[in-house]
């Protein structure tokens, strides 16, 4: 029997197989920032452990930074970004510090450098390492403790999960985003929809996204519990990577490209579940509630909490409606944000601010809007493009690279009660700062939203 | 790691489904760089709210929480571990866990135990009904034991062993190292290298 890209990628890295015991498993990449790693190289210290390979880790400040230039002012934060400093410098890993122009999020710069390849191992200590299966590899988050063991060992100790298909046939209607895609996706299956498995994105629609798109997808693979989320490699994949600084060239490439080829799912493998979307019905589409699969498209309205018929959601429902300051049968709309925010490892990479930018054309803002680069070369790219001088021109504000507005470790925080429209991955109470509300939509229907003061689609503008 | 062998304790009802581990341990409190301090960051938010579970003195004392299902989703922050057990928790019981949180769980000696919502709902009515209700987890039999009645409960042998040992996994893959040694020379060479 064929097997699944999934069982292909996994097998070709075990290190060690036991009766009775997971498989323990090499990692090809391990990214490492500020906030998950200082426990674990206290780990390495005190059992007076070296980094296995440092020649495979990669480390960046994300998180705490802030996005107004300057030093960090919050000492607590100063201190974790120094923290890694000395870290890194002490077992000899590569940093990308602030200022640098390789510095980003996390899920940016990997892809940006053509570290993250098609059929690869990949962790992080961080939910949303998923982004990098969108080259065809496995990449899952990890805490702590293995973050240690990944530094200590080059390896983790783990049993495979069950495969999923994600099957979207057709065609995106024109205007609908990876982002609907995926909210869709969730809003279906549910947050615990995906859990225990790897989840391979496949069909028609997933074919013709970029490679931007895809790590979209791929990266919201966790919020619908799937540790991992992948596609398969193809041209697109190929012409993202050629030429990229890391990437493999001349005959290497060639040898490198053959492989690539191989790793797809086999006409007869089995997936352990399939679940099928048709693309045709999409539309943009919006979370209303406190758990990125209470989503809904953004041409209905807000839920009644008795239209879930299991009890658990029904009250999970009720609290998110309260939480959110939402009226169950208000058109979605008509809800008015305070903020809106383009970025973050979901949506901060230059096609999302090209998308931003194309509707905040000669266009004014009426809301706060925080438009972030997810990487130095990010904004590095979209000014030699001129989209600083378009998002400036709409009364937006443009950043510097990191976290930002995705979840309330920096300077970039909602006030209690404030609402936003966020092209980040979870709209959980207080991701974005204490009492804060979260809609999550995707770069155009953010940019349409700034425009109005309302949550609204890009065909909606006049 | 602690080892878990069996457990006898109160328990305190969490009545939400959902609960992310932004809400276990909210972000801010991740700045820190020790692996101590967090039980104060536990459900920071929520126990703001006076009527909140955990501000009930009835339940003060309590080591193990039952809560609604897919308790730990979200960010693979490990400080969430850090929180429960510094707090005092020594097992959390759901009908259904986040990947992360339950793997990260099983590194720090937190034992997640997954029973049916049936017998969830049968927990948290009768520590609802008497907060001095008392709980045993036994790892060993792999079960839940409470109001005269028992549960059982999956876990992998592996995991399992490595628990009731309060075994060190970084060690037990270092006896591998010649594996590692072998597989590294037969990687790819055109895989990258950060440095
Ligand atoms: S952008 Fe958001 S989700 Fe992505 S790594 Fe940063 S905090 Fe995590």
């Amino acid at each position: 029997m064929g097997r699944t890209l999934a069982e292909k990628v996994w097998e070709q890295h075990v290190v060690r197989r036991a009766e009775g015991e997971p498989d323990l498993l090499f990692i090809d990449l391990h990214l490492i920032h500020e906030v998950t790693s200082p426990q674990a190289f206290d780990g390495l210290r005190m059992a007076g452990r070296p980094v296995r390979r440092p020649d495979l880790t990669i480390a960046t400040e994300d998180h705490n930074v802030p996005t107004i230039r300057g030093p960090i002012s919050d000492p607590v934060s100063r201190a974790q970004v120094e923290t890694l400093r000395k870290n890194t410098a002490e077992f000899g890993i590569r940093l990308h510090p602030m200022g640098d122009a390789g510095q980003g999020v996390v899920h940016i710069i990997g892809p940006q450098f053509g570290l993250t390849q098609p059929g690869m191992t990949i962790v992080c200590g961080d939910s949303h390492t998923s982004t990098h299966g969108a080259f065809g590899g496995i990449a899952f988050g990890i805490g702590t403790s293995e973050v240690e063991h990944v530094l200590a060992t080059q390896t983790l100790p783990a049993y495979r999960p069950k495969t999923m298909a994600i099957e979207v046939k057709g065609a995106l209607p024109y205007g609908v985003t990876a982002k609907d895609l995926i909210l869709a996706i969730i809003a279906q299956i549910g947050t615990g929809g995906g859990q225990g498995y790897i989840v391979e994105y496949r069909g028609e629609a997933i074919r013709a996204l970029s490679m931007e798109g895809r790590m979209t997808v791929c990266n919201m693979s966790i919020e619908a519990g799937a540790r991992a989320g992948l596609i398969a490699p193809d041209e697109t994949t190929f012409n993202y990577l050629k030429g990229r600084p890391h990437a493999p060239e001349d005959a290497a490439w060639d040898q490198a490209v053959e492989y690539w080829k191989t790793l797809r799912t086999d006409d007869d493998a089995v997936f352990d579940k399939v679940v099928e979307i048709d693309a045709a019905t999409l539309s943009p589409f919006v979370t209303w509630g406190t758990n990125p699969g209470q989503g809904a498209p953004l041409s209905s309205v807000v839920p009644a909490p008795e239209q879930f018929g299991d009890p658990i959601e029904r009250s999970s429902a009720e609290r998110a409606l309260e939480y959110m300051g939402l009226t169950a049968g208000t058109r979605l709309t008509d809800v008015e944000v305070d903020t809106v925010f383009v970025g973050s490892c979901t949506n901060g990479r230059l096609e999302d601010l090209r998308a931003a930018a194309e509707i905040l054309q000669g266009r004014q803002v009426r809301t706060r809007t925080l438009i972030v680069p997810g990487s130095m070369m990010v904004k590095l790219q979209a000014e030699a493009e001129g989209l600083h001088e378009v998002f400036r021109a709409a009364g937006a504000e443009w950043r510097e690279a990191g976290c930002s507005m995705c979840l309330g470790m920096n300077p970039d925080i909602l006030a209690p009660g404030e609402r936003s429209a966020s092209t980040s991955n979870r709209n959980f109470e207080g991701r974005q700062g204490k009492g804060g509300r979260t809609h999550l939509v995707s770069p155009q229907v953010a940019a349409a939203t700034a425009v109005t003061g309302k949550l609204t689609a890009p065909a909606d503008l006049v | 790691m602690d080892a878990f062998v069996t457990h006898t304790g109160t328990a305190v009802p969490l009545r939400r489904s959902n609960v992310d581990t932004d809400q276990i341990i909210p972000a801010v409190w991740l700045k820190q760089v020790s692996r101590t301090g967090f039980e104060k960051g536990l459900f920071a938010a929520w126990r703001e709210d006076p009527s909140f579970v955990l501000n009930d003195p009835a339940y003060s004392g309590a080591s193990i929480l039952v809560s609604g299902p897919d308790f730990g989703t979200g960010s693979s922050r490990e400080h969430a571990v850090w929180a429960l057990q510094q707090y005092g928790f020594r097992a959390v019981i759901a009908a259904r866990f986040g990947d992360i949180f339950r793997n990260n769980s099983t590194k720090m000696g937190l034992l997640p135990v997954i029973l049916s919502p049936e017998a969830v709902e049968t927990l948290q009515k009768a520590i609802e009904a008497d907060p001095a209700t008392e709980i045993t987890v036994d790892l060993s039999e792999r079960q839940v034991r409470a109001v005269g009645e028992a549960w059982s409960f999956e876990i992998d042998d592996y995991t399992r062993w490595r628990l009731l040992e309060g075994l060190d996994d970084i060690g037990l893959t270092l006896r591998h190292a010649d594996a590692i040694t072998a597989y590294e020379s037969e990687r790819q060479p055109w895989l990258p290298k950060t440095a």
